[in-house]
């Protein structure tokens, strides 16, 4: 397992670091940025991330992630599991961004003891051992100056006696076979929201035509409940059956038959679920069972083929050179879905070339605004309702001195979308019921459930 | 300052050692008590030395490390916490504090728990620095094990583990194995952990002291994170010496199972990678290792779904054809999850599926788009997912993929661009069917005229010209009839224009300007060139011989022969000459026009015996790099790197043991000779044997580590053996083997 772990600058230059095995030179990172720009995949630059994550050197093996500007680097001299290590590295960003918000070089510095307290707590000797931000926080408690600790110094030497009795334990939940849950956990008001979020994905070319979709989805518990909860999940049949097929390795099949009875040609793929659900329980008697942990989580997630789904917006792209001085760029939408429905927070990123001057917009719906830094126009929708169609003009002067490599290249990045309807789900996924279970407070509780669409990072046009 | 408080500074000391074999025949409560009211005077006396020692020495009193020492020894308590936070900071940035250690140890015996975690953090940075003081540590080590929190028990015996100082050793055995069998689950699974670091420290003492069979005890703990843990450990202490101290017998089997389903998600990886060794005889036994692993390929940590596709992987051998499709069909869609991560993670994984895909070509068979490239993929993972598209192309998706690989030969980056020009290529030749489309693409690609693509596309042709040697001769003939050679920048490209001219020289146009042109910068050519224009040259004048040609074949054969460097072009020249000096010109049409064989395809395959390799290295190394682990990893190189690190700590211990006996002689005779003149006589006399005490016992210390050494000697005389056989850099080891022993 890992040796040794750094956080780097953008540089490559140490931040922190947290050696388990002693086995590693401290001169190894040093080597790290000659690495980076050696083995970079498009001779040279260095810090566009396209030197690939895992390097040897010198008997060595760097392995990498990145993370906003930092590199996370992870060493070993053995043959070791590094998908475990990579998986690792992204549990720790994760956990603490938990503690700290955002990660990266300042929040580093200012918060060193925590995250080497965290450092070996979630890792011994290389081996991983707990990542469970919740369970973590129950026993590391991130340093403040609370009104108790101010007395207790000045009290003097009370303070010690003081801080013994308030001692911390390691919560038996970490060593519990349910260990996501603490026990005695009470709240007033028992409570359970489930969200069902679906992530549309889809490129679309200049024609309108689709060239790929995915529809990540997944159902988010809000569980405010009291005690040890029993719960199961009830979904329709047909998810069901789509996602234990596809369990079995049988969408072929199901697909085939699907088709035959003419329904939608939905595809279930990828079901994964947390830690909490007994997963032998779902594939034997098709039961979503478990005790969920405190708070907020992600139950399940699924990935779904739709072999129906269109594209939801019709973007028509024009754009006009005006003898390189200046552009004209003209972008219609039309809502794409039943006047019914209506999506929200449209945001419509549009390329232009780089330092462009004095942005002209002629628009009838929205806002639109000129972000010079990403070199993307953004047009702006607080909502759109299906059927209707807007159109916007923008004219851009281009800076005298040009090159017409930028004037080619901002036309291959593709127009990026973002929205979010809300009400239903693309996949067909529908909750039937979740039964809530205490076996001994035995309390009345009744779930709440919301149906989310919304894009994905990816759901691009080109238009070109 | 009290002389006779100086004077009980060493007697308890000498007990301080062995905190075991301390014998008071009171109450637990009292035995506590004298300890730590014997650690409170150790640290005041320590203290109090110090001080004096800086006064005779002068110690600079500014700077941040003054600071620092002031904070240290502050008689708040907050202050010292601070203190210590900022030295710890300063460590970080990358500062040496090390010679702060004996201030910083003296805060070591506190209730504090985030101090206490502090002090031990900067322990185990500097306890290689200073060996000797760590010792001291030692007795709030042990102390800290028999704490009533759990939390600070395991602490402590995590810290003494990652404490790399030989001397440990001597100390570490009691409390490890008390700790192994404590009643606290938290403490158990570190203390299994920490037998792995005891190992690692010093591997005979381990085997002696019984702690590996005490680990195999612990996998039929009731606890399942001490299991994994231990599972760990030995997994980790068999990869350190290459031999394998994990025995899975079928009732340990059965317990790793059972245990599987309770595991936090590392615990999990920890039984998966020993599941995937182990070697499953009995039909029952590898179907429950099916059925037990199959739903962890639904967990949400790739880590654990990889882990869990090796294991069945694994498996697959040993089922029934039927049930062999099935699980491979199980596969598919939880190997597709793993790309649904951060690019870096997504990069391993598809270097993972490639050799799933080599092994099992049907695994992945319906999942074509989903290894589409995103916009914002990183280069890395752009190229690797062109790699596995080609691999995955059949009839049914030939056309989609096409499209698909259209559109990248337009992106930005060169190298995606080449990769895809290249990627059509290999589709073209795979798939028959959409040959014809492919090479309208290629053409579309030639007349939009982008620089960077040209070059890969010139040596595609030529291998597209090798599969289908005829059907799509005009397409081809036009291009490069269209194409100026000094278009073309790598010498690749150039040698697979010349190739395409020789092999189908009567329809190009303008033969002769082509050639006179490349004959003009023979000399300034790459071997490839020069090679490939020499057989096209000496062909053209086998089909259609004119009077340029002919002179150009002259030159070419008396340059190639007299003032090219190359062997292989020279050589090419002269057999070239010999075979058209003989009159046979149906021998030399024989010799020199044979077509060559036709190029199946250009897409790469493992040799059989590394992919069975790779897929032993599923998840691992090796699978990423696609070599086999011992290509890599040189673990009698890492030994030689270990030895040498030890002997050089042992070095720099013994120096470190010097300066200390030095330095404790001057201190005892600072106390003698220079100190407060209020002094009784009955004091002074009661330091002079105390003086020797010290002397004593650090001398104690010193021989003990020369009664190590012999055994380091053994150690290192073993690698001299190995060394023996391979190289010439033995007398050179030796003689720094010698060298370490004239020290002792």
């Amino acid at each position: 397992m890992a040796s040794v772990i750094y956080f780097l600058d953008n540089k490559g230059r140490p931040l922190l670091s947290r050696d388990y095995k002693g086995d590693i030179p401290a001169q190894a990172v040093e080597r790290f940025p000659f690495l980076l720009i050696n083995n970079s995949s498009n001779n040279g630059s260095f810090d566009d991330g396209s030197t690939r994550p895992v390097l040897y050197d010198n008997g060595i093996n760097y392995i990498y992630l990145m993370h906003k500007n930092l590199y996370v680097l992870a060493m070993t001299r053995h043959d070791t599991n590094v998908f475990n290590i990579m998986c690792y590295l992204n549990n720790l960003i994760k956990v603490l961004e938990s503690y700290v918000k955002s990660l990266e070089e300042e929040s580093i510095r200012d918060n060193f003891s925590i995250i080497y307290e965290l450092l070996d707590e979630m890792m011994d000797f290389g081996i991983p051992q707990i990542t469970d931000t919740k369970i973590l926080k129950e026993y590391i408690t991130q340093e403040s100056f609370t009104l108790e600790k101010v007395i207790a110094t000045a009290t003097g030497a009370k303070g010690g006696s003081l801080s013994q009795t308030r001692a911390k334990q390691p919560p038996s939940t970490l060593t519990n076979s349910v260990n996501w849950r603490s026990p005695g956990i009470f709240y007033k008001k028992n409570e359970a929201y489930l969200d069902v979020v679906e992530c549309i994905d889809m490129l679309i070319n200049a024609k309108g035509q689709m060239l790929s979709s995915e529809i990540h989805g997944a159902i988010k518990l809000k569980s405010y409940l009291s005690g040890m909860p029993e719960l199961v999940l009830g979904l329709n049949d047909r998810f069901l059956n789509g996602g234990l097929a596809s369990i079995r390795g049988e969408t072929g099949e199901a697909n085939g038959s699907g088709n035959a009875n003419g329904s939608k040609g939905i595809e279930v793929e990828d079901v994964k679920f947390h830690q909490c659900v007994r997963l032998s329980k779902f594939e034997a008697d098709k039961m979503v069972s478990f005790i969920p942990p405190d708070g907020e989580f992600d139950l399940m997630s699924y990935r779904v083929h739709s072999h129906t789904l269109r594209p939801l917006f019709l973007i028509d792209y024009k754009m006009k050179n005006h003898s390189n001085t200046r552009i004209e760029i003209m972008i219609k939408v039309k809502a794409n879905y039943k006047s019914k429905i209506s999506a929200n927070r449209l945001e419509i990123r549009i390329p232009v070339p780089d330092d462009v001057d004095s942005p002209k917009f002629h628009y009838n719906k929205g806002s639109i605004k000129y972000i010079p830094s990403e070199s993307v126009v953004l047009w702006k929708f607080k909502r759109i309702d299906g059927g209707k169609e807007y159109v916007m003009i923008a004219e851009l002067l281009l800076p005298s001195v040009h090159d017409l490599s930028n004037l080619e290249t901002f036309k291959k990045k593709p127009v990026n979308l973002k929205f979010e309807m809300q009400g239903f789900v693309t996949s067909g996924l529908q909750i039937r019921y979740l039964k809530i279970n205490e076996p001994k407070l035995n309390y009345q509780s009744y779930p709440y459930v919301r149906y989310i669409t919304r894009s994905g990072d990816n759901y691009s046009v080109r238009v070109k | 300052m009290n002389r006779a408080e100086l004077g009980l500074k060493f007697k308890p000391r000498k007990q301080f050692g062995h905190p075991a074999q301390l014998q008071v025949n009171g109450h637990k409560f009292l035995k506590r008590f004298i300890y730590f009211s014997l650690a409170n005077l150790l640290i005041m006396s320590v203290s109090k030395l110090e001080t004096r020692l800086r006064k005779l020495f002068n110690v600079p009193r500014k700077g941040e490390t003054f600071e620092f020492r002031e904070g240290l020894v502050s008689q708040y308590a907050s202050e010292r916490k601070d203190t210590i936070q900022r030295v710890i900071a300063a460590m970080t940035v990358g500062k040496d504090v090390s010679s702060l250690f004996p201030d910083i140890l003296k805060n070591i015996a506190t209730h504090d728990h985030e101090q206490k975690k502090l002090v031990y953090l900067y322990l185990m940075n500097y306890a290689k620095t200073n060996p000797e003081l760590c010792i001291l540590a030692v007795n709030t080590f042990v102390q800290d094990t028999e704490d009533p929190n759990p939390l600070v028990r395991a602490l402590a015996i995590r810290t003494m583990g990652c404490i790399r100082v030989d001397k440990m050793t001597d100390y570490i055995e009691i409390p490890l194995k008390r700790t192994l069998k404590d009643d606290n689950p938290y403490v158990r699974k570190t203390a299994a952990i920490c037998v792995a670091k005891f190992f690692d420290l010093n591997s005979r003492l381990c085997v002696e002291q019984g702690f590996l069979d005490e680990l195999m005890d612990l996998l039929d703990d009731s606890n399942q994170m001490v299991v994994a843990n231990s599972i760990s450990a030995l997994i980790e202490i068999s990869k350190s010496t290459n031999s394998n101290f994990l025995k899975i017998d079928s009732k340990i089997l059965k317990k790793l199972l059972m245990t599987l389903n309770e595991c936090t998600e590392w615990g999990r990886i920890s039984i998966l990678t020993a599941l995937a060794d182990y070697n499953a005889q009995e039909v029952a036994e590898v179907q429950h290792i099916i059925d037990r692993v199959s739903p962890q390929l639904q967990h949400e940590n790739p880590a654990v779904v990889l882990s869990a596709v090796k294991v069945i992987i694994k498996q697959l051998d040993k089922v029934e054809e039927d049930q062999k499709e099935s699980l491979l069909k199980r596969l598919s869609s939880p190997l597709v999850s793993l790309l649904s991560t951060p690019p870096e993670i997504q990069y391993v994984a598809l270097r993972n599926i490639r050799i799933v895909l080599e092994k099992y070509p049907v695994v992945l068979a319906r999942e074509l788009r989903v290894f589409f490239i995103k916009y914002n993929d990183p280069l890395y993972l752009k190229l690797e997912k062109i790699d596995i598209l080609v691999r995955l192309a059949d009839e049914s998706n030939g056309l989609l993929l096409l499209a698909e690989l259209r559109e990248y030969a337009l992106e930005i980056e060169p190298e995606v661009i080449n990769k895809s020009v290249n990627a059509i290529g290999q589709l073209a030749m795979k798939i028959p069917k959409v040959s014809k489309k492919a090479i309208d693409v290629l053409y579309e690609l030639f007349i939009s005229r982008a620089d960077s693509l040209i070059d890969q596309l010139v040596v595609v042709l030529q291998n597209l010209l090798r599969r289908y040697p005829t059907e799509y001769l005009t397409t081809i003939i036009t291009i490069i009839g269209d194409l100026e050679f000094d278009t073309l920048n790598t010498s690749d490209a150039i040698a697979s224009y010349v190739w395409i001219i020789g092999e189908y020289s009567s329809e190009i146009a303008h033969l002769e300007d082509r050639l006179t042109t490349l004959m003009s910068q023979f000399q300034d050519s790459d071997p490839a060139v020069q090679s490939a224009l020499l057989t096209t040259i000496v062909k053209i004048n086998l089909t259609k011989p004119t009077p340029v040609t002919q002179k150009l074949l002259q030159q070419i054969l008396n340059e190639a022969t007299k003032e090219v460097e190359n062997a292989d072009v020279r050589d090419k020249a002269y057999i070239y000459w010999r075979v058209l000096s003989t009159d046979d010109v149906q021998l030399q049409k024989k010799i020199i026009m044979t077509k060559l064989p036709v190029l199946e395809s250009t897409i790469d395959h493992f040799p059989p015996l590394l992919l069975n390799e790779l897929v032993n290295e599923i998840s691992n190394l090796g699978s990423v790099y696609h070599k086999p682990a011992s290509s890599f990893i040189k673990s009698i190189d890492g030994e030689l790197i270990n030895t040498q690190l030890q002997s050089k700590k042992l070095e720099e211990l013994q120096q470190l043991a010097k300066t200390e006996i030095v330095n404790n002689t001057v201190k005892a005779e600072n106390l003698l000779d220079f100190d407060d003149n209020d002094d009784s006589p009955q004091n002074s006399s009661a330091a002079v044997p105390s003086t020797g005490n010290v002397l004593d016992e650090l001398n104690d210390l010193f021989s003990n580590f020369s009664a190590q050494t012999p055994q380091q000697q053994t150690g290192s005389s073993m690698i001299n053996n190995a060394i023996k056989q391979t190289g010439p850099d033995q007398p050179q080891k030796k003689s720094s083997n010698e060298d370490l022993l004239d020290l002792f």
